[in-house]
This record gives C-alpha cells, structure tokens and sequence, in this order.
C-alpha cells in the first residue's frame, strides 16, 4: 500500500504551474474540461496504486 | 380472457386440461413453478432429475417469438450441461472468445473471455432465446419419458396467490375456467415484471437507465465477411446511435444493436424504413433480411431477498440488469443451479429448512456483483451527468493512441461465474499453496480428463448428491455422513496435468468437498473424516442461523 506525498514535492513550483496554466491556453471551457480530464486519468494511470488516489481524491474533497 | 401477451415461436406444451381441474379438493403440489421461461424450466430439470414431483405453470403455450437473449456463458452451459442439454446449445450455437471495441473507426481494446485451453464449454456461444428454451424443453420430454416426476401446463396463469405457514394456495385460470392449486414450495420465475411479486407486494428496487437502444436482428444474403467476434462501437463513424453492437448469432443472423437516445418515437423508429435508414448506413450496399426488432430500456434492481418463507423468487423476477454484460439469463441459470439441490435435499428431509435461506445470501451476492458489473459499464456507455460523459470521452481519447488508457473502456463486462466468498455454507480452506481459483465457494474449474472433461464427472445428475475429489490423495472407497451417501472421484495429476495448476497448486495432494452445484464447499490436503462430516453439516446448512 503507497502513501500519497502530500509535502512539498516540486521543486519550481512556479514554472510548473505556469505549464498547467499555459496548457489550457486559447481553450474554450469545453475543450479544456477535456483536457483536464485526460490529464488526470493520465496522472492517475502513472500513480497505479488504488489507496494513493483515494487519498488524492480526499484532498480534493478539501 | 385468455389473450397471449406475446406471439409464439414454437407452441410446445399447447393447453390440456389436467386431472387437477376436476377434483373437488385442491391438489397439494412439493413444488410449483411459475413462468414456463428458461429459469422455470431449468428448475423443472433439477428437480426432475432429483426424483422431486414438480409442476410447472405458464400462461403461454410456448416458447416466445424473437431472439431476445443470445449470449450464453460458459457457466450456464455447464449448469445446461448437468440438466442434460448443453451439448445441442453448443453445437447450435456460435462459440465466441473475443471482444473489441472501437472508437469510430479505432480499433480502441480487444478481450479475450477464455484466454486458456482445457474446458469442454467455450466462454461463450450465441444462440437466439427460442432454440435455447427449446433445447431445454426438449430435454423436459426425454425426462418425462424416462419417468421423471415433471408436469408443464401451458395456458395456466395465477391470478392469486395465497402464502399459508407451510404451504402456498393458488389461484390458477385456464381456458376451461380456474382451478386451485396447492404448493408446499413455489418458485416464481415469471420474468422481470413478475405479477407475483406485486401480489405479494414485494418491493424491487435500483436504477433506471435514461437511454434506449434499437435491436435489429438481421439475416444477410450472400457472403459476408464480420468474423464471429463482439464487436462494439463508441459514436461510429456513420453516425447512426451513440453507440453500435455486432454480434453473430446461427442460421446466419446478425443482431446489431443502436444506442438511440431517451426521448424517441417509438413507433416511429420501428418502422422499417426507419430500422433500415440506420442500417444501411452502416451496411452500405449488404442486402439482408430483417428478423426481428424491438427497441428496450432498462434498469438494475433486485429485490431486498429471494426467499420469502414458502416462495422463492429466481431470475428476472428477483433482479434485472443491463444487458450489457449478458449477466441476466446467465444469472438466473445460475439461480436454479443453486436453489435445486438445496430445495431437493430439504424436501427428502436430508437437510434443514434455514438451508433455504442460503440461497438468497448467495444469489443476492451474485446479483450484487452482476449488477455493479452492469451499472458500472451503462454508466460508461450513457454517461449520467456532464462530466461522467467528460471522462468518458476523455478515456475513448486517449485510448487511440495510449495502450493504457484502453482498460479503462468499458462496453460491458461479460458474465462470469460467481464465487460465494465469504458465505455460511464455506467451510475449511485447509490447502496450503492451493490455487485461488479453487477455493470454496468457487465453482470447479474444468480441466481434460482422458477422453472427456473433469466437470463431467462433478455435480449432481440424479440425486443432490455432495462429491469427495481426492488428487492424489488416499480417501475411503465409500464415505457417508450427516446421513448423505458422497460420491468418490479420483484423479491424478500424473494423468492430467492442468489438474496439478487448477486443483493442486503447490500442493502435492488434494481432498476437495464438491456441492451438487458443482461449487467447492471446502478443501484439504489429506483425507480428514471428522473435518468432511462437519464441512458437509456446514454445505448442508446445520450451521445457519448459528453464531459464526
């Protein structure tokens, strides 16, 4: 059973952020709920371990 | 008074008036059944092949008109197997293994259903619902010819039903006027909108689906070229239904399958321009034949339990799914195969009533599992909310190009056979290294045995009787207890290697207890006599209602 790493794990926080915002750059909403969507199938396909993502989707639910 | 509800493919038990008809004193019954469908009959075979009097009811005269359900697993056919009628349905039927899936023209994921050698039955055939009932009536006959206590009435509808302590009275209408019937057991298999259920006022509870499909069962002419595979279709490129099925079934007939939206003309789209507009967009040029088409909706609900004192509710009547997944008529076969041993062992007085009750701990699992399957995979193909359908089509997208989004596409999880984890009737899992795969409450995996198959020589034929089956294993030559003669089987490893992988593990012998449903009740690796008795007590139900 993993363990969701919910310290500080990336180490330019702000140029990793400005990836996710300039992604979604000259999207509609429709195409980028799309692409937040298989973003995150994609993450969760590369964390694999089922009691990891229940922990991320609790924090979500913040 | 007496109109049928639906036209008839074969009339095979067409309407006599029976003996019961003019006694003035109603005629007490074991068993009644009612519903002539393939759960009914399928109970009637168990029963009748026990030796147990059993009286089956129908309001028709026959097996219904259309194809309805076509898939059958491999399950099922081993439970037709043990009532005797599984060797025409597959030699009728198509043996299919493999899946796929497209997303418009993308080939998007591929399933094989058996992916090993070694079993008699194949993952699955097709075969249209009427040859699949005739076989089983057919079956019906040649045991009533041999003696075996079963009655069918066809043109015999219940229209009341009284439930009494130990018995159920009913109410029977026939063309000749009605008659009054007694049971000390009834089974209703009498579909998914059961009448029995309501008289009973039984509640029946779950999803409706917002959706309908189109089925068109079709006959092409001339060559062609489909192999005989399932072949799914998320928004095909012709545009015609959010989604599409193919399927093959005998005599050349194909079922294809629209998913057509939930506010649709009925009518209006099952006029056959309408049926063959969509056709062809997809057939291009094909010259075929139409069959028989309908348009469905449907629902996953199941009743609270199956039993009811006196009355049992197996099939549709006691829980429907999707048919994404052919989990319905697959399920109820699976239904019979667990309730027939253990209303037959009760009604010798063999065994005690709260066996009864085991049944509904154990179907309801089942149908929880089926209809989590079934819900799960009509979320995916009629996604309930905005962003459900967001995900979805964010999996059908990635799944183009990326191998791992692909196990996450889901057009329907076939039926497989139910493993009773967890149940009373379980007992001792003393086989160290034993596979999973067989542990109690699983149902015996098959494996070649000579010329034949190890699963025909597990199961109850006749009576419900329990089986020892040693491997390689040193067991009495006769075993008795808890009053039930067991049947012996041996086998070795030596002889037959896949039972070494399926049976032994990394055991070097093995001692399985065999329910007459073909079920492992519990295992060993050496022969235990006290361990067997209390096993069985356990299987046979001595234990119900006892603190675990």
């Amino acid at each position: 059973m993993g363990h969701l790493n919910t310290s500080r794990n990336v180490a330019r926080a702000d140029d990793v952020y400005q990836m996710l915002i300039d992604a979604h750059e000259g999207k509609t909403k429709d195409e980028s709920d799309a692409f937040n969507a298989r973003l995150i199938l994609t993450l969760m396909n590369h964390i694999g371990d089922e009691a990891v993502i229940a922990e991320a989707l609790a924090v979500a639910e913040g | 008074m007496f109109d049928d509800r639906y036209t008839l493919a074969y009339k095979l038990y067409p309407y006599e008036k029976s003996a019961d008809q003019d006694l003035d004193a109603p005629v007490r019954h074991p068993v009644v059944v009612v519903g002539g469908g393939p759960v009914g009959v399928a109970t009637a075979l168990d029963l009748g092949q026990q030796g147990i009097p059993v009286l089956v009811l129908d309001d028709h005269e026959g097996v219904g008109m259309g194809s309805r359900a076509i898939c059958f697993s491999k399950r099922c056919l081993e439970v037709a197997d043990r009532y005797g009628c599984g060797t025409p349905m597959v030699e009728k039927g198509v043996t299919w293994n493999l899946g796929k899936v497209f997303h418009r023209d993308h080939k998007v994921f591929e399933f094989n259903l058996l992916p090993e050698d070694g079993h008699k039955y194949p993952a699955f055939i097709n075969l249209q619902q009427p040859y699949f009932e005739s076989f089983m009536i057919e079956r019906l006959r040649a045991l009533q010819a041999e003696g075996a206590p079963i009655q069918l009435r066809g043109k015999n509808r219940v229209d009341a039903i009284e439930v009494k302590d130990d018995h159920v009275v009913l109410t029977v209408m026939t063309p000749d006027g009605p008659y009054t019937v007694e049971a000390d057991w009834l089974v209703a298999s009498d579909g998914a909108s059961s009448p029995l259920r309501d008289k009973l006022g039984l509640g029946f509870t779950g999803k409706v689906f917002r959706d309908s499909f189109l089925i068109a069962d079709i006959r092409m002419k001339g060559d062609v070229d489909f192999p005989t595979e399932r072949w799914f279709w998320f928004e095909p490129s012709h545009g015609e239904g959010a989604s599409m099925l193919l399927h093959r079934q005998p005599d050349n007939v194909w079922r294809v399958d629209f998913q057509i939206g939930w506010d649709v003309d009925r009518k209006e789209e099952l006029k056959e321009e309408n049926i063959r507009r969509r056709l062809d967009a997809f057939l291009q040029g094909v010259e075929y034949d139409m069959v028989w088409s309908s348009i469905y909706t449907f629902q996953c609900k199941r009743m609270e339990r199956f039993r009811h004192g006196r009355v049992f509710f197996a099939g549709d009547a006691a829980h429907q799914v999707s048919p994404f997944g052919a989990r319905g008529a697959n399920s109820g076969m699976q239904d019979v195969d667990n309730l027939g041993w253990k209303l037959g062992l009760v009604i010798q007085g063999k065994a005690p009533e709260a066996l009864l009750d085991s049944y509904s701990d154990e179907r309801v699992h089942g149908a929880d599992e089926n209809i989590l399957n079934s819900t799960r995979s009509t979320d995916f193909i009629t996604p309930k909310s905005e962003i459900s359908k967001i995900f979805r089509d964010a999996v059908l997208a990635l799944s183009d190009t990326h191998d791992f989004a692909r196990p996450f596409v889901n057009s329907g999880r076939l039926s497989v056979p139910c493993y009773y984890d967890g149940l009373p009737l379980n007992g001792a899992d003393d086989l160290p290294g034993g596979p999973a795969r067989a542990r109690p409450g699983a149902p015996c995996p098959d494996v070649p045995l000579g010329d034949g198959f190890l699963i025909d020589r597990l199961g109850a034929r006749k009576g419900a009787t329990f089986q020892i089956l040693a491997i390689d294993a040193e067991v009495p030559e006769r075993v008795s207890a808890q009053g039930l003669d067991l049947e012996v089987v041996k086998v070795s490893a030596a002889d037959a290697p896949l039972v070494g992988e399926r049976y032994l593990g990394a055991a070097s012998s093995a001692v399985y207890l065999i329910r007459p449903d073909q079920h492992v009740a519990a295992r060993w690796e050496a022969w235990d006599e006290q361990a067997v008795a209390q096993a069985l007590g356990r299987a046979i139900g001595l234990d119900m209602g006892k603190e675990l």
